[in-house]
């Protein structure tokens, strides 16, 4: 059963509001809906959702929806940021009218070929789908930021995605490139790694931009 | 772009590598003592140049700035290529790591590729052997096609071999080595379209251009002419076929090629112990080990050596007994018979005089606090230490705008606030040097300051306390009022951090003697020049109007109204300032809480007219007449507000 554009939207703000900023549901001006909204109705009758006045809430019935389609946009995310490069407000869009399309196994798809990323491009947590929960049962690692790396594990480097090009040409001409190993020292106050011999520190905004899957 | 002299006939070496390679060392080991520090032609950047000979032949030596590719990023970076653009080599020696053969060897292979007639020298050979790692150098060397020589510099290992080989070959061209069929091609459709000649190879340049380098594009439009517009149609044609990042695709190519290159010839063994230098290094980046060792740091190597040795031991010494007792009546003397001129006199060894202020001062109380100071300093870099300590306050430093890179001007800073003045060259945004300068200008007293501020407030019980916790407070105040309300992009902080090493006493030495040599060369003619204009002073009354005029001031802070002169001194040397209230505080003027509040305000106030030139040269006079105009307001009303606070409290009382 396949859901409307329009209810996914108010799906994905009602899981963002209530099981991320710690909402009691979401009032109708939020959600950009009236009273008798299409994508509303569709989802009242699902019994997704709870009207109550002016305020919609989410019902245990919806929740695994309404997170799978917050996966959904954030992998599309991710895609759009980390492979077909498309960044800022375009990519923020087409991601928008991208997360639609993965249904039926295409985002299962997407988040292997992605290697199960857990963040989308700001930081936000993907909830991770049924590849990413098998994919750590056989200890395969996903490709994480440094961030998430803890001091003492090693990974490789996978790529870079540092938007600022001088920075990433420094980082490439310190040996940072993609397909190196590296091992993280230290996490605070800075990020410390070794790449080869050498060993560098990088602050936090930096240690989010490089990407490692860990081995 | 400006040519380094052509017109001397010397062959050239040029020395170039990555920072922290023993760069610097293996030239001071070719030149000895022959060597000059000047600045790159219409840049603020500096390079060392220096004569060798070897087998009879005079060979001129140029080391440039650190550089870690052929694109440069920092000015520094710009200015060594622009001498591998501009120079004609006798041969290039890249100097590597060997500890890191396989990150530094691309940038090799961009030099080979260049046309530079090259060699390649592999450093601290001694500690890559420790770590295990053995290099086949008849195998790399026939590989490369480039004479290729191990050495550890340092410990003078291989310095034979590197004048044997410069003074044997002459250096041909490498042959290039070949990227994937596609680069290759995209390689052979751009060089076909440049019609000029340059020293460096086509094959470069067209890299160079598909890497986006716009340095590069301003030099060959600017040799091609009308040509240049096809050439650059061509270049945007396949950096779009390719539809990719070509700079990371170019990397990772010669990442590839270093891989086949270094197979068989480099070998390391694994499973090695961290040695005691990896622990003590992970006790400094620790925060809870890291804090208490860089206050011991900052403690023996500041207050202990720099305060205690080198402004009090040495400067009694030089001072008192040599200058007090013995040069100064003697030279005195000498004036009282051959001066009799009443204006000569004084210029010479009146009360401002030459030799009685100017030089006095410089070499009896100035040069031995620098000297330590640099000493330390050098002894303190030398270690590596000074990376760690950046990673260490990064956080912190970000909440005042800057990096934590910035802590190395900051701390020169206290050695000579105009020498950190220039360094914060190497601070990245136009933002965090702004940053820099005004908290150099404000709260961080130069070590000629320092010296004397700390030998006046050590005699009253707490002042030292308040002193310390009002220029905390205030360079925290002002560096965080900065980092919201200065405009720019917010810093970034990344950083090799570098072994720790014992310091080598050799090169600690040339180090603090060219600190010295450079200090006594830029800063000795200011004092003179302070002399002569508080000697003109004095002879026109211009001197005691200003100090007539800056009494009321000194009434708003409380106190005594001669304490203007000292302020007046301040401007022209920040401890001239500190001295004169030195002798106000023997002669019995200053009351405990009067003290602390003129050398708060002393410190915070205008930095000294070395600094103020500086700060005019490196930043502009806009910004310059803004931070002085700020910096004295500031000094003038913290001042007055630890007045009214310690009278109001009764601390110091
Ligand atoms: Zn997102
Ligand atoms: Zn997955």
């Amino acid at each position: 059963m396949k859901l409307s554009e329009k209810a996914e939207e108010i799906l994905e703000a009602l899981w963002i509001a209530t099981e991320e900023e710690g909402e009691n549901g979401a009032h109708f001006q939020t959600l950009d809906v009236g009273p008798d909204d299409e994508g509303l109705r569709e989802l009242d009758r699902l019994a997704y959702i709870e009207v109550r006045g002016e305020r919609v809430h989410l019902r245990q019935e919806g929740r695994e929806e309404a997170k799978m389609t917050v996966r959904r946009h954030r992998l599309a995310e991710r895609l759009m940021m980390d492979v077909l490069d498309i960044k800022g407000a375009s990519g923020d869009a087409k991601a928008c009218e991208f997360e639609h399309l993965l249904h039926q196994g295409v985002d299962t798809k997407i988040c292997t070929l992605l290697n199960h990323p857990t963040t989308c491009p700001h930081g936000k947590p993907i909830p991770p789908g049924k590849c990413c929960l098998e994919a750590q049962a056989r200890g395969e690692a996903g490709v994480v930021p440094l961030t998430e790396v803890n001091a003492g594990q090693k990974g490789e480097i996978a790529y870079l995605s540092v938007t600022d090009p001088k920075k990433m040409q420094k980082l490439m001409s310190l040996g940072v490139l993609p397909g190196n190993q590296l091992r993280l020292a230290r996490t605070f106050p800075a990020y410390v790694f070794t790449v080869g011999n050498s060993e560098f520190a990088v602050d936090e905004d930096l240690a989010r931009e490089i990407f490692v899957r860990k081995i | 772009m400006a040519a380094v002299d052509k017109g001397q006939d010397a062959p050239r070496i040029i020395l170039v590598g990555s920072p922290n390679v023993g760069k610097s060392s293996l030239f001071n080991e070719l030149t000895g003592t022959y060597t000059t520090v000047s600045n790159y032609p219409g840049t603020s950047v500096e390079i060392s140049r220096g004569h060798c000979d070897i087998a009879g032949t005079r060979y001129e030596v140029l080391d440039t700035p650190g550089m870690y590719s052929l694109i440069p990023i920092s000015e520094e970076e710009k200015v060594a290529r622009d001498i591998l653009l501009n120079e004609t080599p006798h041969v290039v020696i890249h100097v590597i790591d060997a500890r890191n053969v396989e990150r530094m060897l691309p940038m090799t292979l961009q030099l080979v590729e260049a046309g530079l007639p090259m060699m390649l020298v592999i450093n601290i050979m001694d500690e890559a052997e420790r770590l295990g790692i053995q290099i086949d150098f008849p195998a790399l060397r026939e590989r490369l096609g480039i004479p290729v020589i191990g050495a550890a510099t340092a410990r003078r290992r291989g310095l034979q071999e590197i004048r044997q080989a410069i003074g044997n070959q002459d250096f041909c061209v490498g042959a290039p080595f070949s990227y994937s069929p596609d680069l290759e091609d995209d390689i052979q459709e751009i060089s076909t379209c440049f019609q000029s000649d340059y020293r460096l190879s086509r094959r470069s340049l067209a890299l160079l251009l598909l890497q986006k380098d716009t340095h590069i594009q301003a030099l060959v439009g600017d040799r091609e002419g009308e040509l240049t517009e096809p050439l650059m149609e061509c270049v945007k044609k396949v950096a779009f076929a390719r539809r990719s990042d070509l700079h990371l695709h170019i990397s990772l190519e010669r990442k590839r090629i270093t891989r086949n290159l270094l197979n068989g010839v480099l070998t390391q063994e694994g499973g090695r112990k961290p040695s005691m230098s990896d622990r003590l290094s992970a006790l400094t980046m620790n925060p809870l080990t890291g804090f208490p060792f860089l206050l011991a740091t900052l403690y023996f190597g500041l207050y202990k050596f720099v305060g205690g040795f080198g402004a009090g031991t040495v400067v009694d010494f030089l001072e008192s007994t040599l200058f007090e007792a013995y040069l100064i009546p003697w030279l005195l003397h000498l004036g009282d018979r051959f001066l009799p001129w009443y204006w000569l006199h004084e210029l010479m060894v009146g009360e401002y005089g030459i030799f009685t202020l100017a030089i006095r001062y410089a070499v009896a109380i100035v040069l031995p606090i620098v000297g330590t100071f640099f000493l330390a300093f050098s002894i303190i870099e030398d270690t590596g230490y000074f990376p760690r300590l950046a990673m260490l306050v990064d956080r912190i430093f970000k909440k005042i705008g800057l990096n934590g890179r910035a802590v190395i001007p900051l701390v020169l800073g206290f050695g000579c606030d105009t020498m950190a003045t220039i360094v914060t060259r190497t601070l990245e945004t136009v933002r965090e040097r702004i940053i820099a300068t005004v908290l150099l200008a404000l709260a961080i007293p130069c070590s000629a300051q320092l010296g004397v501020i700390l030998g006046l407030l050590s005699s009253v019980p707490g002042a030292l306390a308040v002193w310390t916790l009002s220029m905390a407070l205030v360079f925290l105040l002002i560096g965080f009022l900065a980092a919201r309300l200065v405009p720019g992009e917010q810093p970034m902080f990344y950083m090799e951090i570098p072994p720790l090493r014992m310091p080598q006493l050799r090169n600690v030495i040339t180090k603090t003697l060219t600190r010295m040599q450079w200090y006594f060369v830029e800063i000795f003619p200011l004092f003179i020049i302070a002399s002569v204009l508080l000697w003109a002073g004095k002879l026109s009354g211009a001197l005691a109007w200003v100090v007539k005029e800056m009494e009321p001031v000194m009434t708003m802070l409380g106190l005594p109204s001669q304490a203007s002169a000292a302020f007046i001194f301040g401007f022209f040397r920040r401890d001239f300032g500190a001295a004169g209230l030195y002798d106000m505080q023997t002669s019995g003027l200053l009351s405990p809480v009067q003290l602390t509040v003129a050398a708060v305000t002393l410190t915070l106030f205008v930095p000294c007219v070395a600094q103020f030139l500086v700060m005019n040269k490196e930043r502009g006079w806009k910004v310059a007449f803004g931070i002085f105009i700020f910096v004295t307001l500031l000094a003038f009303g913290v001042g007055w507000l630890l007045n009214k606070m310690l009278l109001f409290t009764g601390v110091l009382a």
